[in-house]
């Protein structure tokens, strides 16, 4: 298989995600097109590592996950902060940046 | 090598139709479990392309750690069934429209690329993408970006308890017992 197959798809799955983030109002499902996004790039460093024959590439993926864990934590951290404080879970109705 | 293509096809069908899915479910529950999907189709992925340690992450680490942190948000929150596009709006419907313009941009531009390394089955002999040589990429080479990459774990996770705990004086004094500890709910 050519790399650019898998670079096809991974720029289909990373227009889906920009889809979902544009279209969707719920904060978690925000958050999950966010991974589809930062996915579909993985994909792209992987199938270039693999076209070059060295492993720079994958371990970029490596450190991408640790970066989507991270946004992973944050973001559910305020959405939950957010249900504590009755807020609507919207990012429609989220605004304004104020404590 | 048509058994190669075969699985592409079949996996990379997966991994469209599982983000199709995170995208257009009207639960948040199901969404989670479209990217479940979405993530192990992706890690078969990897298996073809030689990333054999990044596929066994990628299935312990992703569909399996995180993807629970987020049931249990959502069983926390309480996933209720929401209109897909409520009442329009013009990103509502510019949205589709923006993202299918990137993606012909994007597929044109891959495929119109003079880039001979697109059109290579890749190299690398037996031994590629194993733990052994991540590893020792990880701890010589990119030795600075593993320590970042741990100290922004440390960093996240703090930063989690501090945004998810009960602060004093935000709610209302009812919905809280009182004499409960600061910090004791992450």
């Amino acid at each position: 298989m050519d790399a650019s197959w898998f670079v096809v798809l991974s720029a289909f799955i990373f227009c889906v995600g920009i889809a979902g983030v544009l279209t969707r109002r719920n904060p978690l499902v925000v958050l999950l097109c966010l991974e589809l996004m930062l996915n579909a790039g993985n994909l792209a460093l992987v199938a270039f590592a693999r076209a070059h024959g060295n492993h720079d590439g994958q371990v970029f993926a490596l450190i991408v996950m640790v970066i989507a864990a991270c946004e992973v934590v944050i973001g559910l951290g305020i959405i939950v902060a957010m249900y504590r404080r009755r807020l609507p879970i919207d990012v429609d109705e989220m605004s304004e940046l104020r404590g | 090598m048509w058994l190669e293509q075969v699985l592409f096809f079949l996996a990379g069908v997966g991994a469209l139709a599982g983000a199709l899915g995170v995208v257009m479910l009207r639960n948040p529950f199901y969404s989670v479990l479209a990217l479940v999907a979405h993530l192990i189709a992706l890690a078969v992925l990897f298996l073809l392309l030689r990333a054999e340690f990044l596929a066994a992450a990628q299935v312990v680490v992703y569909a399996g750690a995180v993807m629970v942190l987020y049931v249990f948000v959502v069983a926390y929150i309480g996933g209720t069934d929401e209109p897909l596009r409520p009442e329009g709006g013009a990103i509502g419907a510019l949205g589709p429209l923006i993202a299918g313009a990137l993606g012909v941009e994007l597929v044109i531009a891959v495929v119109g690329s003079s880039l001979s390394l697109l059109d290579t089955p890749g190299r690398g002999g037996a031994g590629f993408g194993s733990p052994a040589s991540i590893g020792q990429l990880l701890l010589t080479k990119f030795l600075v970006a593993f320590e970042a990459a741990s100290f922004l774990l440390l960093v996240a996770a703090v930063g989690a308890v501090v945004l998810a705990r009960r602060r004093r004086g935000l709610e209302d004094p009812g919905a809280m017992p009182s004499g409960a500890p600061e910090g004791a709910h992450s």
